[in-house]
């Protein structure tokens, strides 16, 4: 238990907002982000069903071309600014926390189990979101399952390996 | 409308902005691009029960990432209704065959209507793709600590071993139930 509370993903950003240094970005700003990122999902057709489909059954190109073009600009950009000491907006280094590797179950477990899910609904979390404001309205169930199962995976924490 | 707005964008416009969401939040406020941890901070908001798990400040942790997700939710919208692309997505011909022959009659949007319509709620199908698919996606991206973004973007930006680990297992499981769940779910074909 100590160290699985210490890995989670909010912990791990506990540190982040200090109330002696400057205040961040308003929620707006975030909100504005997370909008020009549901878009891009859309009109990259990332939310789409059948391009998860097409991906999985290794039949077409988009998804991996998304991948392949997505990650080295996010590699780049990211070690560029670990690795130049690059400060954020209110002042302070970037760092990001390593993610405890432990024996590596929860990772290869729980991200098949995760896999499992994306396949059948096509969607990923970030997706689900993007769904359902595109008016595909039974994904609300969907996102209101995958909360039911966030709270499982709480409720089994304490008997799940990690 | 240009008709870039209204067209689809090529993996090659849409992949390299995607990449770019993470190195923005770092930049915002050392913030880490990762959507699941939204799925946590509701349970921690509306039932967190005795679980040490959902027992935090989720206001202060995950605030800015819940107003993020409600802007993915209004850029779906944007993106979906006023900015649709009027065609069915351009699947390979070879998908789009082998989708036919587990039973999807309709590709005009971006998910089968038929399967993800709330009549189909009540059919097992229906249960297991929406239903049963949402389940294992909250709790294995939980279990996993991330999901394509946390972990197949800002962990592998960050080259973090984990998150390499846990992409051979979105992969694992997304094949596993591409060729094994849905052939039986949906119909006789592979």
């Amino acid at each position: 238990m100590r160290s699985l509370s210490a890995s989670g993903p909010a912990s791990r950003t506990t540190t982040q907002t200090n109330a002696d240094r400057p205040r961040g970005p308003g929620l707006a700003i975030y909100f504005l982000v997370g909008l020009a990122f549901g878009v891009i999902l859309v009109k990259g057709e990332v939310i789409s069903w059948f391009r998860i489909q097409e991906m999985f059954r290794f039949q077409g190109f988009h998804m991996f071309g998304i991948f392949m073009t997505a990650l080295p600009v996010a590699i780049l950009s990211v070690q560029f600014l670990k690795r130049t000491g690059a400060r954020t907006t209110t002042g302070a280094r970037i760092t990001l926390p390593p993610k405890k590797l432990g024996s590596g179950v929860r990772y290869l477990a729980g991200g098949s189990v995760f896999g499992l899910g994306w396949a059948l609904t096509g969607a990923c979390p970030g997706p689900l979101f993007a769904l359902l404001g595109s008016g595909v309205g039974v994904i609300a169930v969907a996102i209101v399952s995958a909360l039911a199962g966030t709270w499982l995976y709480g409720w089994m924490r304490p008997r799940l390996p990690h | 409308m240009p008709d870039w707005l209204r067209d689809p964008w090529p993996w090659y416009v849409a992949g390299p902005l995607l990449g770019l969401i993470a190195p923005l939040l770092l930049w915002l406020d050392n913030k880490l691009f990762g959507i699941s941890s939204n799925l946590r901070h509701v349970c921690a908001a509306i039932l967190p029960g005795r679980m040490d798990y959902f027992r935090y400040d989720w206001r202060r942790e995950g605030g800015w990432n819940l107003a993020f997700a409600l802007g993915i939710v209004a850029g779906g919208y944007l993106a979906g209704n006023l900015l649709a692309n009027p065609e069915p997505v351009g699947i390979s011909t070879l998908t789009r065959a082998t989708l036919t022959r587990l039973g999807v009659t309709d590709f005009s949007g971006l998910v089968p209507a038929d399967h993800f319509a709330w009549v189909n709620l009540l059919s097992l199908q229906g249960l297991v793709l929406i239903v049963g698919g949402g389940l294992l996606v909250g709790f294995g991206t939980a279990w996993a600590g991330g999901c394509t973004s946390g972990h197949g973007i800002t962990g592998v930006a960050d080259l973090q071993p984990a998150s390499f680990l846990a992409l051979i297992g979105f992969f694992a499981g997304g094949i596993a139930a591409t060729f094994l769940v849905l052939p039986w779910l949906m119909g006789s074909g592979t």
